[in-house]
Order: structure tokens, then C-alpha cells, then sequence
């Protein structure tokens, strides 16, 4: 078992650039269903990737791969005729807000957006218009999401993860990978990694992921990677407090982080004393959540909190 | 990105909202040629000298160089004297200001120069409020946040006395609501006209902050003048960067002498670096991973002297270019190297590592963590490199080794 992507995933993308046709061959090569993409001047044509396979990804297949995967104007046009039930977004962000919400009015149940750098003010107009919408958004600003050996949607590299026990759920791309990494090497593995994103206004969050992890019978522990800015690592711990049922181990970014800075990610600021590692490494010590000290002790501190 | 106060309240005005007559002056001469038509045109013989530097706390703020003066200096002395006198009296402070350091509690102990002032008419001030338009980050959405408590540190406030903060939300498909505005106003105490000035202005601000794309609006104080106008005496204003591209007008205001130069160097290089203080410089691809480079680095001891964000690989070029911009600063006593390859292969990135390196030469020692595929390839091409750079294995062993080799 794993949340949100599995191998019943049919995959869209939305946004064949550079680096979504990249990453949408990577995953491809992982063996995930890439079934439709959107591209609104190149509708009827298909875009053909071939490959060697990923040997980190889904298991017993071909050693090579040639995938057609038909190009659409739109994602009404693909869903209908592809059946896609999630969508990975690369559109360049003066458009990224409105893929997300073509994306959400069809009713793609997973949208995750990894384009960098959206406006604010874009993201507050899609996130209302999605609140009334059976979807969810992943990102912006985010690496995606990864059941190992089984889906791979966003740019995270495949060779890391193994499929295990532990859940992981963070803000940041490169601290999720050093996570993960740490969890393979000491056998646990990973259920799912799902990255939440760097952005002041996103999709998911991390009570959502949580709660998602704590129904899930495969996972049998959570790490959380959090950062400067923000409420929502102390959200997070309010509701292990009262709901998890399963350990949780943690590791905030920014101890050393000034005030008033933002640190690469749009979302990481402290401001008006709000936001600051101390506050969260302090609520989510309250909740019974053991912190890594380190980055390189997480994979040690999900161990520990496992007792 | 910041702009002035000045640039704020041009905004404001372009949107009908009220503020002061002012004028912006570079020299002391200009600052003393705007008080005439000020007091003429304002018929109030009182004017205020004030510094624009992007940090808050002016008011209160001194100068290094001239201790009796502050940021902000409200010449009272036209109301007994007449004009020429408060001509004079601008005339030597904007001399003393223009060109002088100012310390407030924003701007650290370094203080920040002076290079332009605003000199703006006098007010009949009433009552001071607050009144601010900013981000939500629970509700994901902008919300209002209004207090009787003009011109005190708002963030004090709200930790004593939140009771004294309003706050309306800004649902983005709707904007601020009438009945939302009217609450706002009578919850300050305001009645008649003044009730309906704030209205109005609230108004306004709520949909210039949608429209303009702005991080934050804060105006601090708000003024309810004796003839019961409401009127912006400060504003502050910082916007989305990644919304600048459809407001070229607003973007035009960027001062690039109000930013660290080192920091502008590496944003044209396409890198995200922020100076710190520390003596160990860190060049890292993430920015998660960038912060707690700098959190393991003081963890074993020693101070970050950056943050270092390359992004997702690191090209010789990349490299040459952060390599300059962290031993241009004379406290860099070391370089982090913290790189996890991902997608990206370990070898490719060590060339870019020992090219860029080669390209701008070494002076301080290196010590560089690779992680991903092909490490061993990556770390054997730099053990060979005969560079002076030593490799770690993991991020923490790499972090000792830094902070050993920068003592």
C-alpha cells in the first residue's frame, strides 16, 4: 500500500518544455502509466519516448521501452479520452495557476505542480477555485511525488527511494532526497515521499499528509522535513498530538536562518517572530515528535522514534 | 522588492488614496526649495524632513554622524517664524541627513546611508491607527489587519494586546466587501466622516494590493486628522518578485543601492545567495538543503558566512561565479561544497567543480560532499584534481572537516 500514486496512476502532463518532456521520460523509464499530454499548438500529434528501463523502478518489465503518448489541446480532451487521473503541471509560471485550475475543473483527482515561481496572487485565485473541487494539489514549487517501484510523478531521482515502511512528507526537494537516501540505506525504505513544496500558498499540506499516512496500513512511520516560515510545521503538531498513531521524526531547516531573509524558497521567512526553527523544533518536541539534530540524522531519528 | 516610502504613497495617490503633498529631494536645495509650495499649498506651516532607506523604525532611528537628529524630523518652527524660517531650519538638517548613516532597530548597527529625503507637509493629526494588507498563509489567501494602535511596533501589539487587532479576510474572487470595510471602520471608533473616508480608503487598499501583486501594504500610521480626513502619514510597501514581470512601472522602482551588492551580483549569475556574517562560505543545490548546510555548519561550531543556492546542478560556470561572490567577502575563511546530485550525475558535476575552481583559482581550502550517482567516479575525479580541495563523505562529516579546516 502507498498514498495518493500507485500503479493504477494514468498520468498527464501538462507543460512538454524542456523539462517536462525530461522528467516525463524519467518517470516513464520508472515504469509509470504516461498516458496523455497538453501542448495547446501541437494537438494530434504524439510525442514518442524510448529508453532503457529504470531498474529502480517497477519491477519485471522489458528492458527497453518506446512509449507514444498522444498530445492534446486541452485537459477535458485528454481526460476524455485517456482516462488520466493525475497530472503533473510544468507549465512556465505566467500560466501554471491556470493549468492547475483546467486540471481541477475536469476533475483530475491528483494535480501536482512543480513549476517554481508562481505569482502569489495566482495561487490564492486557484486555491479557492479548487476548494470546492474533488482534487488535490501537490506543489507548487515542490519535487512531486514517488511511490517506489510503483509511480514516480516530478524530478526527483528514482535510484534513492526503495519501497519500505516509512512515509515521508517535506518542503524542500534536495532535503527530501537526502531523507529518503538515508531511509535505503538503513532498510526501511519509503510507502510514499511526497514533496509539499516551498511556496507561501500550496495545495497540501502537512496535516493532510499526515492524515493520509496515519489511514494508510503499509506506513509504519513518518519523516517530516520542515522549514523557516510559516505555521504550518505547528499545525502539524497539534494534530500528532491528538491523532497519529504511528512515530513521527522530524528535522526543521533555518536554525541559523536570519530574520526578514527569504531562503531560496518563496515560503521561507521569518517574519514578525513568526516562523522561526526554535518555534517548531519547541511544538513539535510538545507533540512527542523526535527531532533530528542534524540533516544527516534523519533516517537515525525515524529509527529512534520506531524504538 | 522593496520600494520607498515616497514610491509607496505615488502609488497610493495614482489610486485616489489620500496622502500628504510631498516632494522628493537628492540635495539639501531641493529639500529647501519644496517647503514654500508645501506650506502654500497645504496652508499648514509645519513640514517633516524624512529619510528614505528601505527599513522601517525611521521615526526613532539616529544618525552615526549627527547623534541629536532622527530619521524623521518634523520642523514646527514656520508655524511662530513664518517660511524662511522653516526654510532654514530644512536647509541645515537635510544638509546633515543627506549623506549620514542612519541606525534604526532594522537596520543592525552598521546603520544604512541616507541618499534621499522626502519632504512632506504637516498633518493635524487626531488619532493614529494601523492599517495593513498582507498575506495569510493559513488561509491562503490576503487579509486586513487593522488596530487603534497607530505608530507603536504592531508586532508588540499583537503579542500584548491582540484583542486590539481587526482582521478581515479578502476572499479573492469578491475582493473586500462593503459590510466588511464598515465593521473595520467602527471597530477603530470611527463615525461620520471619517467613518466613511476609511471606508473608501480600505477599499482601495484591498484591491490595489490584489491588482499590484504587493507582498505587503503597511501604513503606519493611519491618520484621522482633526477635520476628520483620513490620510496615509507612512506606507510601506514590498512586492511578489515572481509578479514584477507584469508590472514593469512598479519593477522601474527598484534602488539597487538599497540591496548588498554581492547579493545582486548573484542574482544576474542566476544563483540565490543571501550574505551572513560567519567565516564559512557554502555553495549547496537546494535551498532546503542550503539552510541546513548553515544549520550543521553552526551545529559543529563554526558560523555560515552565506546562504548558496546553485540550483538543480552545478555548471563550471555556476561554480566560478559563486566561488568569486564567496571570497569576495574578506571573512570567508573556508568553502562548503554540498551537493546531492540527483538527477544530475556525480562525475559531470565534479568536472564543474574542478573547472570552475581552475577558472578563479582557490584561496581558501574546499571541502566538498558528493552524493548521488556515479559518486565514486565524482569524488576520485576530485581526489586527483591536485587541487586543494578535500572530499566528505556525508554531510556531516563534511561539516566537521570545514569547520577544522577554517579555525
Amino acid at each position: 500500500m502507498s498514498i495518493l500514486v500507485s500503479t493504477e496512476t494514468r498520468l498527464l502532463v501538462q507543460g512538454l518544455g524542456k523539462t517536462g518532456r525530461f522528467h516525463a521520460d524519467r518517470s516513464i523509464a520508472y515504469g509509470t502509466q504516461v498516458v496523455a499530454a497538453v501542448h495547446p499548438t501541437r494537438a494530434g500529434e504524439a510525442e514518442v519516448f524510448e529508453g532503457e528501463a529504470d531498474p529502480s523502478g517497477v519491477h519485471d518489465r522489458p528492458d527497453r521501452y518506446q512509449v507514444e503518448v498522444p498530445i492534446f489541446r486541452s485537459v477535458i480532451e485528454a481526460v476524455a479520452a485517456t482516462a488520466a487521473n493525475a497530472s503533473v503541471v510544468f507549465v512556465p509560471p505566467p500560466s501554471a495557476a491556470d493549468a492547475i485550475m483546467e486540471a481541477g475543473a475536469v476533475g483530475v483527482s491528483l494535480i501536482v505542480a512543480i513549476t517554481e515561481g508562481i505569482p502569489v496572487a495566482d495561487m490564492v485565485v486557484a486555491k479557492r477555485y479548487l476548494a470546492d473541487k474533488p482534487v488535490r494539489l501537490v506543489g507548487p514549487n515542490c519535487p512531486g511525488v514517488i511511490t517506489p517501484q510503483e509511480c514516480r510523478i516530478g524530478i526527483m531521482p528514482g535510484y534513492i527511494h526503495q519501497a519500505g515502511r516509512i512515509g515521508v512528507v517535506s518542503r524542500s526537494g534536495t532535503l527530501t532526497y537526502e531523507a529518503v537516501f538515508q531511509l535505503t540505506r538503513l532498510g526501511l525504505g519509503q510507502t510514499t515521499a511526497v514533496g509539499i513544496g516551498g511556496d507561501p500558498v500550496n495545495g497540501t499540506n502537512f496535516v493532510d499528509v499526515l492524515r493520509l499516512f496515519n489511514e494508510d496500513p503499509a506506513t509504519e512511520g513518518v519523516v517530516m522535513i520542515g522549514e523557516i516560515g510559516g505555521t504550518a510545521e505547528e499545525d502539524a503538531a497539534v494534530f500528532v498530538a491528538k491523532e497519529m498513531r504511528k512515530p513521527v521524526a522530524a528535522f526543521i531547516a533555518g536554525t541559523s536562518a536570519p530574520a526578514g531573509k527569504r531562503m531560496g524558497h518563496a515560503g521561507a521567512i521569518i517574519s514578525g517572530g513568526q516562523g522561526t526553527a526554535a518555534a517548531k523544533i519547541a511544538a513539535l518536541q510538545e507533540a512527542g515528535i523526535t527531532i533530528a539534530t542534524t540533516p544527516s540524522d534523519m533516517g537515525m531519528a525515524m529509527l529512534q522514534a520506531m524504538g | 522588492m522593496k520600494i520607498h516610502e515616497y514610491q509607496a504613497k505615488q502609488l497610493m495617490a495614482a489610486h485616489r488614496i489620500p496622502v500628504p503633498l510631498g516632494k522628493v529631494a537628492p540635495t539639501a536645495a531641493e529639500a529647501v526649495g519644496a517647503v514654500r509650495s508645501l506650506v502654500e499649498q497645504s496652508g499648514n506651516p509645519v513640514v517633516v524632513v524624512k529619510s528614505q532607506i528601505h527599513a522601517g523604525g525611521r521615526g526613532k532611528g539616529t544618525f552615526i554622524e549627527h547623534p541629536d537628529l532622527r530619521g524623521v524630523n518634523v520642523v514646527t518652527i514656520g508655524i511662530k517664524d513664518g517660511i524662511e524660517a522653516a526654510e532654514n531650519a530644512v536647509a541645515d538638517i537635510a544638509a546633515r541627513m543627506l549623506g549620514s548613516t542612519l541606525v534604526t532597530s532594522q537596520t543592525g548597527p552598521a546603520g544604512k546611508k541616507v541618499n534621499l529625503l522626502y519632504v512632506e507637509q504637516g498633518v493635524n493629526i487626531d488619532r493614529e491607527l494601523y492599517l495593513a494588507v498582507l498575506l495569510d498563509r493559513t488561509l491562503s489567501r490576503n487579509v486586513v489587519m487593522a488596530s487603534t494602535e497607530g505608530g507603536m511596533d504592531i508586532e508588540k501589539v499583537a503579542e500584548e494586546t491582540p484583542e486590539k487587532i481587526l482582521r478581515a479576510e479578502i476572499d479573492p474572487a469578491v475582493g473586500l466587501a462593503t459590510f466588511q470595510a464598515n465593521g473595520l471602520g467602527w471597530g477603530l471608533g470611527l463615525e461620520g466622516a471619517a467613518h466613511m473616508d476609511f471606508v473608501n480608503f480600505v477599499k482601495t487598499l484591498a484591491s490595489m494590493a490584489s491588482q499590484l501583486d504587493t507582498d505587503l501594504i503597511e501604513i503606519n500610521p493611519l491618520v484621522v486628522t482633526t477635520e476628520e480626513r483620513v490620510i496615509a502619514l507612512d506606507g510601506k510597501m514590498a512586492f511578489d518578485d515572481n509578479a514584477l514581470y507584469r508590472h514593469p512601472d512598479v519593477a522601474a522602482m527598484r534602488d539597487e543601492t538599497e540591496e548588498d551588492p554581492a547579493e545582486l551580483e548573484a542574482k544576474r549569475a542566476g544563483l540565490s545567495y543571501i550574505k551572513l556574517y560567519g567565516t564559512i562560505g557554502c555553495m549547496v543545490n537546494g535551498a532546503g538543503l542550503a539552510m541546513s548546510t548553515m544549520d550543521i555548519i553552526k551545529h559543529f561550531g563554526g558560523e555560515p558566512a552565506n546562504f548558496l543556492d546553485v540550483g538543480g546542478g552545478a555548471n563550471a560556470e555556476q561554480v566560478a561565479a559563486a566561488i568569486r561572490i564567496i571570497t569576495a567577502d574578506p571573512n570567508v575563511r573556508g568553502i562548503f561544497v554540498n551537493i546531492f546530485g540527483g538527477i544530475m550525475r556525480c562525475d559531470t558535476i565534479a568536472s564543474g567543480i574542478i573547472n570552475g575552481v581552475k577558472e578563479v583559482g582557490l584561496p581558501v581550502p574546499m571541502v566538498v560532499r558528493l552524493e548521488g550517482t556515479n559518486v565514486e567516479l565524482g569524488k576520485q575525479m576530485l581526489d586527483e584534481s591536485g587541487l586543494n580541495l578535500v572530499t566528505a563523505t556525508d554531510m556531516k562529516e563534511g561539516a566537521q572537516k570545514i569547520v577544522e579546516l577554517s579555525r
